[in-house]
């Protein structure tokens, strides 16, 4: 099997299986128990607590874990919007947030919230001064991705921190796609609040984590007893949250090398498929993007199809448009982006990770290259 | 303490005494009762692919894929802007499909459900071939996923249209 699809999730290290298993073992405690078998799962809480805190610059006190990245956006949206209620009703986001922003701002606007979705240019960025224009008096939060996690394009998260400073908004940043491929110091960014996931970055999965800078006004999501600073009831998942420490602390010390290596691998790929495949874009590639990701369209064939016949040979890759209800649904993302709907249902999305090998680029190619001319032997459409 | 009388007391009358003296006498019976021999409580295992064997056959291997310069009846349906395209001809001998090509943008279950839709019509007869539904598709390659069913629409209707097409042409050639 070859796996090239690391931003939907990736394997267990093993270093963060070995520091889970204590607490999936004897060390059972409930951290909230006064007896020393509490004390224990209570001590491993706060180191964890401690390590990540340390990796994106924050203190202890202002990490919340959740049960993954959808929760985080989910505590920072509805736990600020609503903490600011009094103080305005509009919310500014982008149109090609993961859907846990999207679906989360939807539901916002149900409770009387109005949220502008700001577009991006055809290299699937957004220009700051496109949210800045649309800041009112009534403006309360800014949400915007670090890295899109179809294209892998990083956004101007700190010009847009600084805008939201300047205008007195909070900002929210998903960095679920981000960590592990760019450094993170919330001392630099002019950032609130910011979205974490585990198994993006060889954790488990089921934790995640909301930076809440001190002093962001955020009401509950999830109501109980009074775990997490009272911002996240329900007793703490400590062996998914050792492990959530162990993996980012291993992904921050090994980034620079990694995030080097899978470059390397990247353009291998990308220049060997533009070489030997005709009538391909590469989504993004204008714009700065994250060393891993690489979002293709074939064009004149059906992205679904592609990635069939890659399964076919034990190739995992993933597509953002799929056919599933009667009217295919091209990518929220490529659709922002102006790709048309054709060339959209054509796209595959490669994202590399840190134990692929040029073996397996030069065989995904080869496969690539079989696959495009077999589906434009039988394709009705003229390629452009 | 709640004042509990303004709420529809269906519990009552779900826990009558009769009710539950049934409840345990249906127990016993369940209990008293042999299992039968064939019964095996199997946990469900779905196909390691999306699609069933057969259906990956027709995609891997699509019958009668081609183009046609002398076809009797072509179709061309679908909106590659907004999902599948389908291009088909037939050629007819004898009131019979002779000949049948498909060519089709599309997702792994339109091109499945389009090869299968022309491996059925071959041979057929005009009529016979009218009557082919995407039902029958469907049955002949043994299931598709739910959400992949409208995709064997684009085969029959290229079929219904190219022999409408066939049919025009018949018309004309007669009217003149």
């Amino acid at each position: 099997m070859m796996y090239l699809d690391h931003n939907a999730t990736t394997p267990l290290r093993p270093e963060v299986l070995d520091a889970m298993l204590p607490y999936l073992g004897k060390q059972f405690g409930n951290a909230s128990s006064y007896y020393r078998l509490g004390r224990e799962a209570k001590n491993a809480l706060e180191q964890s607590r401690a390590v990540i805190a340390r990796c994106i610059g924050a203190q202890p006190s202002e990490i919340v874990f959740t049960s993954g990245g959808t929760e985080a956006d989910n505590l920072a949206l509805r736990g600020a919007a609503h903490a600011l209620r009094k103080k305005g009703d509009h919310i500014i986001t982008s149109a090609i947030e993961h859907h846990a922003v999207l679906r989360t701002c939807e539901d916002l606007q149900r409770d009387g919230f109005a949220v502008t979705y700001v577009l991006v240019d055809s290299n699937g960025r957004i220009n700051p001064d496109d949210i800045k224009r649309q800041i009112s008096r009534k403006t309360i939060l800014i949400s915007l991705m670090q890295v899109n996690n179809e294209t892998g394009v990083i956004q101007p998260v700190d010009e847009v921190g600084k805008i939201a400073q300047e205008s007195g908004v909070i900002f929210h940043t998903d960095a679920v796609q981000a960590a592990g491929k760019l450094p993170i110091d919330v001392t630099r960014h002019s950032v609130n609040l910011l979205s974490l996931s585990a198994h993006k970055l060889y954790g488990p999965k089921g934790i995640g984590a909301l930076y809440v800078r001190r002093g962001t006004p955020l009401r509950p999501v999830i109501t109980g007893g009074h775990h997490e600073h009272n911002l996240r009831a329900g007793t703490e998942n400590i062996p998914a949250i050792a492990g959530f420490a162990k993996a980012l602390s291993l992904a921050s010390e090994q980034m620079e090398t990694t995030v080097h290596r899978i470059a390397v691998l990247r353009e291998r790929l990308e220049s060997q498929v533009m070489f030997r495949i005709a009538d391909v874009q590469i989504n993004g590639s204008g714009a700065p993007r994250v060393s891993n990701t690489s979002n293709m369209s074939f064009l004149s064939i059906d992205g679904e199809s592609i990635l069939l016949h890659l399964d076919l040979r034990g190739i995992c890759a993933s597509t953002g448009s799929a056919c599933t209800t009667g009217t295919p649904e091209p990518s929220h993302v490529l659709t922002a982006m102006g790709v048309p709907a054709s060339s959209a249902q054509g796209s595959i999305r490669f994202s590399l990770g840190k134990d692929n090998t040029e073996q397996e680029i030069d065989m995904v190619v080869d496969a690539l290259a079989e696959i495009t001319s077999q589906l434009r032997a039988i394709t009705s459409l003229k390629a452009v | 303490m709640r004042n509990m009388s303004k709420e529809p007391n269906v519990k009552d009358s779900d826990c009558t005494g009769d009710r539950m003296s049934a409840g345990v006498n249906d127990w016993k019976e369940l209990y008293s009762k042999e299992p039968e021999a064939e019964e095996e409580f199997v946990i469900p295992e779905g196909p390691l692919l999306f699609y069933n064997e057969l259906v990956i056959d027709h995609f891997t291997n699509p019958r009668n894929v081609g183009e046609m310069d002398d076809a009797d009846g072509y179709a061309l349906i679908g909106d590659p802007s907004c999902g599948d395209q389908m291009k088909l001809w037939i050629k007819i001998r004898e009131g019979r499909i002779a000949e049948i090509k498909f060519k089709s943008f599309g997702c792994p279950g339109a091109i499945a459900t389009s090869s299968m839709c022309t491996v059925m019509a071959a041979g057929k007869t005009v009529e016979e071939a009218k009557q082919l539904t995407d039902d029958d598709i469907i049955a002949e390659l043994e299931g598709i996923p739910e959400q992949k069913q409208h995709c064997s629409l684009l085969g029959v209707n290229a079929l219904q249209e190219a022999i409408r097409d066939y049919e025009r042409k018949q018309g004309g050639e007669e009217s003149r």
